[in-house]
């Protein structure tokens, strides 16, 4: 009897410190990748680094100028489509999407957020590239996008789904119509600019923002109607102010998940080993530039792809960071 | 206009597979269904068929899996059921942040620090004791099928722990206190009240994962191989369908030759949608029933 419970306490015990280890090898992995980062790239971080393009293979030197400002304008230009569509579609999810096409725009979220990025690629490439004959910055950037949206969709929704009733009210008082019209034209420049990267965006956002939206207790919900508010000038207050924190998160989010993608730019944005500002023409970003190094013969490649992964990484947790502390500032006091 | 807003994500949806379908479309009408399980790959010839590329892509995913369920399941319940309370938001947020991290970045890391690893010290104790089964047999150059599944288990553990977790946290602590008041250590109050009570929302957790991994395309195309061919040994390199569209888009001169990569991503999609969709499917079941994971996703 006591040594069969002996058994049972040892086994516990020893389980208990197996998870205990797992845990802590999860942990190590993290710790190992942004260690060999810092330790190989942080050595060849210097000014010549950010300011100065690449030079021919095999010689020593060089920068990665290009790729820096490159993935500022792809990844810039692929929020500016993405964003809007995404967010709208969150918010129509959240406040509407009760009904079946509610439902169906969810799924389809759900789909394209699951959607490989090599394949969301290649469609840009039939859609972009090859009716306007060559590679372009423009069409990565709707790759992105098209990334971007499905997530951003569904954390929008989340959140505004979060937001109780009363706030909605209260906010309702505050800021209708500026906030349609600035909506109105940031989705109209975005349409104008670029589809692609709209694409990957907005089913990420649509499913986001359901998902924060979902949170609101019906009670609330009820009494906010009940009071006679209009439902869609209910949801647009939510948006406008409580949830804004919420949204703002989800764009963060997507913009750093975005912001390190390589596979839909391959056939799109294509990389370019010159400086280039012009979203017609083929460009450089960090991932692309990180591929085609760390991938070569040079050892002086390996060096700068080490030193352009470094910042990269730096850029993409500068951004989940600052998603962190915008959640923290609106549930602060919670958690 | 939120309505018109809405409407995108379907049209696109639609678009992204018609377009899929329509160029695949010579490929298809050409082999048919010869083409999903015929090995041979050959550009000049003309001839296509994309097995080693369906069974890669299962292989480095089941492999995944293999490696990353037994890790992410013991953060989930570590972090859940043991872990003091100090230490819960700040590891969690560290695995977590395992997501962040860009598939290229991943890449460059498998080539320089995890292949030299598994040269130096994994291979040689596996071979030595399990060389003469199939499965590690040959010899290893480093770009592999192990490597391209190593990889990508540190990829999905974030995302398999992650939702894991919200389906732990979410069943009723009376679950609990009714095995420990039983007399259950905690250790058995864990594995016979709190994970068989989410079961169908951990299964879920770990489709998704399924899903990312099938799907991820950068660093597998970096680290395993990129070849033709069908081999159970995992020290071999193999080749995926994600990984065959990045290397060969660019390159494919013919029309046919591009319609054969069309079709690869077609495949591709419609799995990866199978997938995700049994997922979320799975979680439903499970929100509808018991509520366990419904939170989650």
């Amino acid at each position: 009897m006591s040594a069969r419970r002996l058994r049972r306490r040892i086994v516990s015990g020893a389980m208990t410190a197996l998870v205990a280890v797992l845990s802590f090898v999860a942990v190590l992995a993290l710790v190992l990748i942004l260690g060999y980062l810092v330790a190989k790239g942080a050595s060849s971080l210097d000014w010549s680094f950010f300011v100065k393009n690449p030079v021919p293979a095999g010689q020593a030197g060089g920068g990665v100028a290009n790729a820096i400002v490159g993935t500022v304008i792809i990844v810039g230009l692929a929020a500016l489509i993405g964003l809007p569509i995404g967010i709208g579609t969150g918010l129509y999810l959240a406040e509407y999407g009760s009904g079946r096409l509610g439902w169906v725009v969810r799924f389809v979220a759900d789909v394209l957020n699951g959607t490989p990025s090599i394949v969301v690629g290649i469609f840009a490439w039939t859609w972009l590239v090859k009716p306007m004959g060559h590679f372009s910055a423009l069409a990565g950037s709707v790759a992105l996008a098209v990334l971007m949206v499905p997530m951003l969709a569904r954390t929008t929704e989340e959140m505004v789904r979060l937001v109780p009733h009363s706030l909605r009210e209260a906010a309702l008082a505050l800021g209708y119509p500026r906030w349609r019209t600035s909506l109105r034209v940031i989705a109209r420049t975005a349409l104008a600019g670029s589809v692609a990267l709209a694409v990957l965006m907005v089913p990420m956002l649509a499913r986001t923002t359901e998902e924060m939206v979902r949170l609101v207790p019906h009670s609330l919900r009820e009494a906010a109607l009940a009071l006679g508010y209009p439902r869609w000038r209910t949801s647009l207050r939510v948006i406008a102010r409580t949830a804004l924190a919420g949204i703002v998160t989800g764009c963060l989010v997507g913009i750093a998940r975005v912001a390190g993608e390589t596979a839909p730019l391959l056939f799109t944005a294509l990389g370019n080993l010159n400086f280039s500002t012009s979203v017609l023409q083929p460009m450089q970003t960090l991932s692309l530039q990180i591929y085609v190094y760390a991938t070569g013969p040079f050892d002086e490649w390996h060096r700068l792809a080490w030193a352009a992964a470094l910042v990269l990484m730096g850029l993409v947790l500068l951004l989940s960071l600052a998603a962190r502390w915008a959640i923290r500032q609106r549930h602060g006091a919670a958690r | 206009m939120l309505t018109t807003l809405a409407l995108l994500l379907p049209l696109l949806l639609l678009a992204l597979v018609g377009e899929l379908a329509v160029s695949a479309w010579p490929a298809i009408r050409r082999f048919g269904l010869s083409f999903l399980w015929t090995s041979v790959w050959d550009p000049v010839a003309g001839i296509y068929g994309a097995a080693p590329m369906i069974f890669g892509t299962l292989a480095s995913s089941l492999l995944a899996l293999l490696l990353a369920v037994p890790l992410a399941l013991g953060v989930a319940i570590y972090l859940t059921e043991f872990a003091p309370k100090w230490l819960r938001q700040p590891v969690a947020f560290l695995v977590e942040l395992l997501a962040a991290i860009p598939s290229v970045v991943y890449g460059l890391w498998g080539i320089f620090v995890l292949i030299p690893f598994l040269r130096a010290v994994v291979v040689p104790p596996l071979r030595a004791t399990l060389g003469w089964t199939p499965f590690l047999s040959g010899v290893f150059y480093g770009n592999s099928l192990l490597a391209g599944g190593v990889i990508l288990a540190i990829m999905i553990v974030p995302y398999i722990a992650a939702v894991s977790r919200e389906v732990l946290l979410a069943v009723p602590v009376s679950q609990r206190e009714a095995a420990l008041g039983m007399g259950a250590t905690r250790w058995e109050a864990v594995w016979t009240a709190v994970v068989p009570y989410g079961r169908a929302g951990l299964i879920g957790a770990v489709i998704l994962g399924l899903g990312r991994a099938l799907g991820e395309t950068m660093a597998v195309t970096m680290l395993i191989g990129n070849r033709h061919d069908i081999g159970l040994s995992v020290l071999q390199p193999a080749y995926t369908m994600a990984a065959a569209i990045a290397n060969e888009f660019s390159e494919a001169t013919t029309d046919l030759y591009l319609s054969a990569l069309f079709e690869v991503g077609l495949i591709l999609f419609v799995i990866t949608v199978a997938v995700n969709a049994l997922a979320r499917l799975m979680i439903w079941r499970v929100a509808r029933g018991t509520a366990v994971g419904s939170r989650a996703l």
